[in-house]
């Protein structure tokens, strides 16, 4: 494609000449109706005087007949910027006047007519055009009397010229403005278009130019980069769980492997089968929670789950699952404080809020109470749900060993698990669960410091009222 | 509209074999599913695609159909909106190897019973396709009063009884027995106490329903000499009367 039809085929090019139509057209209008209405104006001047002039003569003839209409005539005709005025005999043979020739018939017809004519002291001259009448007087005289018209000749072409300017300026205007636009247009779009092929060639931390003044390529172009953004992040995302899987997997894999094999090899009684293999379903039971917890993060985080959201009501949700661990609290002897405010409405999905209030209150009870060796602080859990602001806060304070500042981002990546943790049950998805549906919701995940202790704020987008 | 009489007497909910239908393409899967329910008891016939299978569920008296998500020919849920369309009101159990949250919501929507994620523990969907059989066998007209033995539990006051005793239950507590009473008898695994009990799909790490039936526990069978809730190892929870 040449640089040329690459031009003609841009938008701003097209748009461009449709404007280019639209203003010459309208030039175009203008310039015709005020050349018909000069016209008009000007007939209606030449008339005018026409109509004036036949009533002085009527007069003179009234007075004199036709000896002094001639005479009036003859003196007319030597005033500068006379009228046209011919008198002749039925013959056709001239008596007084100014005019030359004329072509045939003219006075012969009486009325208003435009006609051509020669100026009589010039015979060669060229023919003129004039606006007359012509009587027929008693004895078949002829009398005519007229204006030259070459003046409107003139205006008319006066105003084709300026309309041929006009069009030739507003035509050479709009091709300059529409090839510099173009340009402009062009030669970003161009910038674009070789951005996103080096993107697409696989240079995924390309992005394109803003050049920050605002305009429709400008957003279009933040866009796209916020779009390539997320598509950064899923991408990673997609990355971090086969990361993930090849780690954190293969070693419970490795386990059932290995407990598999040592059955094989060293058992003898039935009973030592039978254990191995609820072993073997225990582990694999395990593997297949995480496997379902590292998918749903997954889906969650390309936000498949927006399907099925629906309003419902928080404070139910937090009250249930805070009576659905409080018989576990209190076994662990663990004072379970719930302080929920009533009519807390979300849009969302309920389960995933329910599981994601189920994982905090299942990591408070695991690691926000202190074990022996820790600093002693009697322990207890509070979950409370309040709205603040534009959101609702749902929060589950602990009173064990926290989370140091510096590892409260780590703990939410998947599979990490802080080194005093790895003595306990569990796989390290729980937290990153928790914030794949904040996030679901356009709500965060906030880790806070609860002196002592660990305050995890779950802040939601509270459903507008 | 049910052209078949139906295997099971009505009048007795007591768990007679089942006619289960089993609808699934995998060979493996399918011939472990069927020879497990046979050996619990049940006749298991097979179907390997989702024709065959709609055929099958059309024509045969089933009390339960067992149909995987993804199927050859005809998937699962247009099985189920098929027999559904032709008034075939068969309990259905999916089976789906998805797993999702919004993946349930669309397999009950599409006119199933059940739900059921893929891999599954025998135990559990063994627990759940008799508890969906017999919901069929006595579908409405629930008794306002349930009977275990000498306990005894009012629908409609919220009075709880054990030999004439009245015993004080939290409201979960109440609705945790009453769900384990209508399943007298019957097998009931966790996820479906916390399915129907507290309304919620997830899976819970903790053994937190364990605590809330040792509790209800504590206060129905203590000081009886026979206890009522029974622990079914690596199953769930039964109520029943022992003495039977």
């Amino acid at each position: 494609m040449t640089a040329l039809t690459k031009l003609f085929k841009t938008t701003a090019f097209r748009l461009s000449v449709a404007y280019l139509l639209v203003f010459a057209l309208f030039a175009g209008f203008i310039l015709g109706y005020v050349a018909w209405n000069a016209r008009q104006v000007l007939d209606d001047q030449i008339q005018g005087t026409i109509e004036a002039e036949i009533t002085g003569l009527a007069e003179q003839y009234r007075l004199g007949g036709i000896r002094r209409l001639v005479g009036v005539i003859d003196r007319r005709t030597r005033e500068p910027s006379a009228s046209l005025y011919l008198v002749t005999t039925n013959a056709g043979e001239r008596l007084a006047g100014n005019v030359g020739s004329l072509p045939a018939g003219v006075l012969d017809d009486p009325g208003v007519r435009e006609t051509d004519y020669r100026q009589s002291d010039e015979p060669d001259a060229h023919i003129r055009r004039a606006l007359v009448r012509v009587f027929i007087l008693p004895g078949g005289f002829r009398l005519l009397v007229g204006r030259d018209v070459e003046e409107r000749e003139r205006l008319g072409a006066v105003i084709r010229q300026a309309l041929g300017l006009s069009l030739g300026l507003v035509t050479i205007l709009a091709c300059l403005g529409g090839w510099f636009v173009t340009r402009r247009v062009l030669k970003r779009v161009d910038a674009m278009t070789e951005t996103t092929r080096t993107i697409m060639a696989g240079d995924l931390d390309g992005r394109l130019a803003v050049s920050g003044n605002g305009d429709e390529l400008d957003r279009l172009a933040t866009n796209l980069n916020a779009m390539l953004d997320r598509i950064g992040e899923l991408m990673s995302g997609m990355k971090e769980v086969s990361d993930n899987i090849a780690h954190d997997l293969k070693t419970p894999l490795t386990r059932l492997r290995n407990r598999a094999e040592e059955a094989l090899r060293t058992a003898k009684a039935p009973e030592d089968y039978a254990r191995a293999l609820e072993g073997t379903i225990d582990e694999s039971d395990n593997l297949i929670r995480v496997f379902n917890a590292l998918l749903m993060i997954a889906r969650l985080e390309a936000g498949n789950a927006a399907t099925t959201m629906a309003d419902f009501d928080l404070s139910e949700v937090a009250r249930s699952v805070a009576e659905l661990y409080d018989a576990v609290a209190d076994e662990a002897s663990v004072p379970l404080a719930v302080e929920i405010e009533p009519d807390l409405s979300l849009h969302g999905n309920r389960e995933l809020v329910g599981q994601a209030l189920a994982n905090l209150l299942d990591n408070a009870l695991k690691y926000g109470v202190a074990t022996e060796g820790e600093p002693a602080c009697p322990p207890s859990i509070t979950i409370a749900a309040k709205r603040v602001g534009e959101h609702v806060e749902i929060s589950v304070a602990d009173r064990g060993p926290g989370i140091p500042e510096s590892a409260r981002g780590h703990v939410l990546e998947r599979f990490a698990r802080l080194e005093a943790a790895r003595s306990r049950p569990g796989f390290g998805l729980g937290l990153s669960l928790v914030a794949a549906v904040a996030r679901l919701h356009g709500g965060e995940l906030r880790l806070e410091d609860n002196s002592p202790g660990l305050k995890a704020v779950l802040a939601l987008p509270a459903k507008p009222a | 509209m049910q052209i078949f009489p139906l295997p099971h007497d009505d009048s007795s909910p007591t768990l007679d074999a089942m006619r289960i239908l089993v609808i699934e393409d995998d060979q493996e899967a399918a011939a472990y599913l069927t020879k497990a329910l046979r050996e619990a008891g049940h006749v298991a016939d097979h179907a390997p695609d989702g024709l065959e299978g709609y055929a099958l569920a059309r024509e045969g008296a089933y009390d339960v159909l067992i149909v995987d998500r993804m199927l050859p020919k005809l998937d699962g849920l247009s099985v189920i909106r098929s027999l559904r369309e032709q008034h075939v009101d068969t309990p259905v159990l999916i089976l789906s190897a998805l797993g999702q949250v919004d993946d349930r919501v669309k397999g009950l929507r599409a006119g199933g019973d059940d739900y059921l994620p893929k891999p599954y523990s025998f135990s559990e969907l063994l627990a759940r396709i008799e508890v969906l059989s017999r919901r069929r066998a006595a579908p409405t007209g629930e008794a306002t009063t349930y009977r275990v033995g000498d306990l005894e539990l009012d629908r409609l006051s919220h009075r709880v009884t054990r030999s004439g005793q009245e015993i004080i239950l939290q409201p979960r507590e109440f609705r945790l027995l009453e769900y384990l009473m209508r399943h007298a008898g019957q097998v009931v695994t966790r996820t479906m106490l916390l399915e129907n009990v507290w309304d919620y799909h997830f899976d819970p790490q903790t053994n937190v329903i364990d605590v809330h039936v040792s509790r209800l526990r504590s206060k129905i069978d203590k000081g009886h000499e026979r206890p009522l809730i029974q622990t079914i190892r690596g199953a769930g929870y039964m109520v029943r009367d022992s003495a039977h």
